[in-house]
């Protein structure tokens, strides 16, 4: 049947965390691929969490330091799973930090507590 | 006393412009000149030495007949001069016209004035049959005076919790016509759906069916609950473009109180000072400002009269916007995809180089002046997200307005398409795909987990715009 003529798809209201929660949510293989992308750009990757997302919520817990001697997306992904293991209930994200630019351009949430 | 003869004080008299200084070939311009390059079209009978000279003397120190005072006036210092003419290849009577100007010709931080000198009475004059400024080369010196932009990108996006993406809007429809209650309920749908931001059209302002006050304070509840709901930063552009500069600063504090993150401005209709103080009190009072260029075909589509758009682009960075539309490429609007593309940067980035074949005729450096960003607005559609990213990367505003409202299940459903089909160009963009090239591709698999991105698909699928630009670049020698 066209997508036009479905009646069973409605908007719902869901809360939302910023960039990449319109998609499903990312597979191991995906947070990989954009973990990636972020130390190809030259970007340093940052482990951010908290227990209370809001729109407010400008300043995430950082899990240690920026990673800033991470080669492969496998140690950065590896220091997201220690960041759950230590603090379950919470999302976390992963950011991009420019240093040129003195701030974040890549942040997505790849955590949610389940 | 009889009369005796007048000792001669002075050549009184017209005299070319070309023989009074105006025309130097071979002038090194000096890093602290204004430089501009203006497409000079003579009338018949005028050689074109003449005419670009008759270009720098009207655009500076000259005037049609000699006058006395000349004698008490530093000429050789404050006169215009035309260093360069170039023909144009492929046209008959059209040239580039070089002209360098002393700083001292610009009041600091004026664009109001530098307006004034350069493209005031010589775009009437006679000897000329056309002209158009193509492009303007800002000095650091100058540049210097200006602040910009009142926040620039980086600091929006730190403002606005928004990283790795573009940022998605949307213009109200209909344009005119709806009570603030109705209007308030459709940037509501807007933003719930995933949309970051909605927009006052240019001529909403104050109508009868609409004050200003009411639209102010059924959009802000609007914002407030979405932003509740969804929890992500929102903001609606509120027009506070108004008759008068009290009433349109009147309008800006009332935003503020609102809590509104950005406001907006015609700031070519209100006018260069107008959009001077507004742009200082969006500073000192950290709103955003985004700018509609309403007016600006009337002065930069001709191709051979009037100000080219990106000496427009130019001013409005120097005065600042936060926000600033320009051409889509893929939409309805107007725009060469180079052109376009250039313009760009010379809204981002710290330093653009010379490069004739996308319209930039001087290198011009930003000196630190922050960037805004440049918004892609009309006849754009989810289908046209891969080339929009590809085109325009991360540091841009779409702005979908039909291609929200029109969505047939309502605006809610639009914008997630709009936002699903976004993100799941990006995120294919950073797994290192070709967007450009595999873009139906991206958007098809991504409407499997989203019904309103398919939605959207099947009702656009086929339109696009497709006719060629009134406004090309000259084509290479």
């Amino acid at each position: 049947m066209p997508w036009t003529e479905r009646s069973d798809a409605v908007t719902t209201n869901a809360r939302r965390l910023e960039t990449f929660s319109y998609l499903p949510p990312l597979s191991d293989g995906q947070i990989a691929a954009q973990t990636r992308s972020i130390l190809e750009r030259g970007l340093i990757p940052a482990i951010e969490h908290t227990p209370d997302p809001g729109p407010r919520n400008t300043y995430w817990s950082l899990w240690r330091l920026p990673l800033f001697d991470a080669r492969t997306p496998e140690a950065v992904v590896a220091e997201v799973e220690g960041c759950v293991r230590a603090n379950p209930e919470v999302y976390v994200r992963l950011s991009g930090y420019d240093p040129k630019r003195g701030s974040k351009v890549a942040s997505f949430v790849v955590r949610r507590p389940v | 006393m009889a009369a005796s003869p007048a000792t001669k004080m002075f050549d009184a008299g017209v005299k070319p412009y070309k023989d009074m200084g105006y025309f130097e070939p071979g002038y090194a311009p000096k890093e602290t000149d204004v430089l501009g390059a203006f497409r000079v079209t003579p009338q018949e009978d005028v050689p074109p030495e003449e005419a670009a000279a008759a270009v720098a003397a009207e655009s500076s120190t000259g005037t049609w007949t000699s006058v006395w005072t000349d004698r008490l006036t530093d000429l050789e210092r404050y006169r215009g001069r035309c260093y360069q003419i170039d023909p144009v290849p492929g046209e008959e009577n059209q040239y580039i016209a070089y002209v360098a100007y002393d700083l001292d010709l610009f009041e600091e931080g004026s664009v109001a004035n530098m307006a004034s000198s350069i493209v005031g009475n010589v775009f009437g004059f006679k000897a000329l049959r056309a002209l158009r400024l193509e492009d303007l080369r800002v000095p650091i010196a100058y540049l210097k005076t200006f602040q910009g932009p009142p926040h620039g990108i980086r600091v929006e996006r730190d403002k606005l919790n928004k990283y790795g993406r573009p940022l998605l809007g949307c213009t109200i429809k209909p344009k005119l016509g709806l009570s603030a209650r109705t209007y308030g309920l459709a940037v509501y749908e807007c933003l719930r759906g995933g949309l970051d931001f909605t927009k006052d059209d240019e001529n909403i302002n104050s109508q009868p069916f609409m004050r200003w006050r009411d639209r102010y304070e059924f959009v802000m509840e609007a914002v407030g609950k979405a932003e509740e709901e969804t929890g992500e930063r929102k903001g609606h552009y509120l027009n506070v473009t108004a008759p008068g500069f009290e009433e349109m600063i009147e309008r800006a504090e009332v935003a503020k109180e609102l809590g509104a993150p950005i406001i907006m401005v015609d700031y070519l209709t209100v006018g260069f000072t107008a959009f001077t103080s507004l742009s200082r009190w969006c500073r000192r009072n950290g709103v955003l400002l985004h700018c509609h260029r309403a007016m600006h075909a009337v002065i930069d589509r001709q191709r051979n009269h009037g100000i080219h758009w990106r000496v427009l682009a130019k001013w409005c960075r120097m005065i600042g916007g936060d926000h600033l539309h320009n051409g889509t490429v893929v939409g309805k609007l107007e725009g060469d995809r180079g052109a376009t593309m250039a313009i760009n940067d010379l809204l981002r980035e710290d330093f653009v180089a010379r490069d004739p074949s996308r319209g930039i005729y001087f290198d011009q450096p930003w000196a630190s002046l922050p960037g805004l960003f440049p918004v892609a607005s009309g006849g754009i559609h989810v289908g046209h997200m891969p080339d929009l990213v590809a085109i325009f990367g991360d540091d841009a505003v779409f702005q979908f307005g039909g291609g929200t409202l029109g969505h047939p299940w309502g605006n809610a459903a639009g914008a997630t398409a709009n936002r699903v089909s976004l993100e799941a160009v990006i995120q294919a963009r950073n797994e290192g795909r070709d967007v450009a090239a595999e873009g139906a591709d991206i958007l098809r698999k991504a409407a499997t987990h989203s019904p309103e991105l398919g939605a959207a698909l099947e009702t656009w699928q086929d339109v696009a715009f497709e006719f060629e630009p009134t406004d090309a670049l000259d084509r290479a020698e």
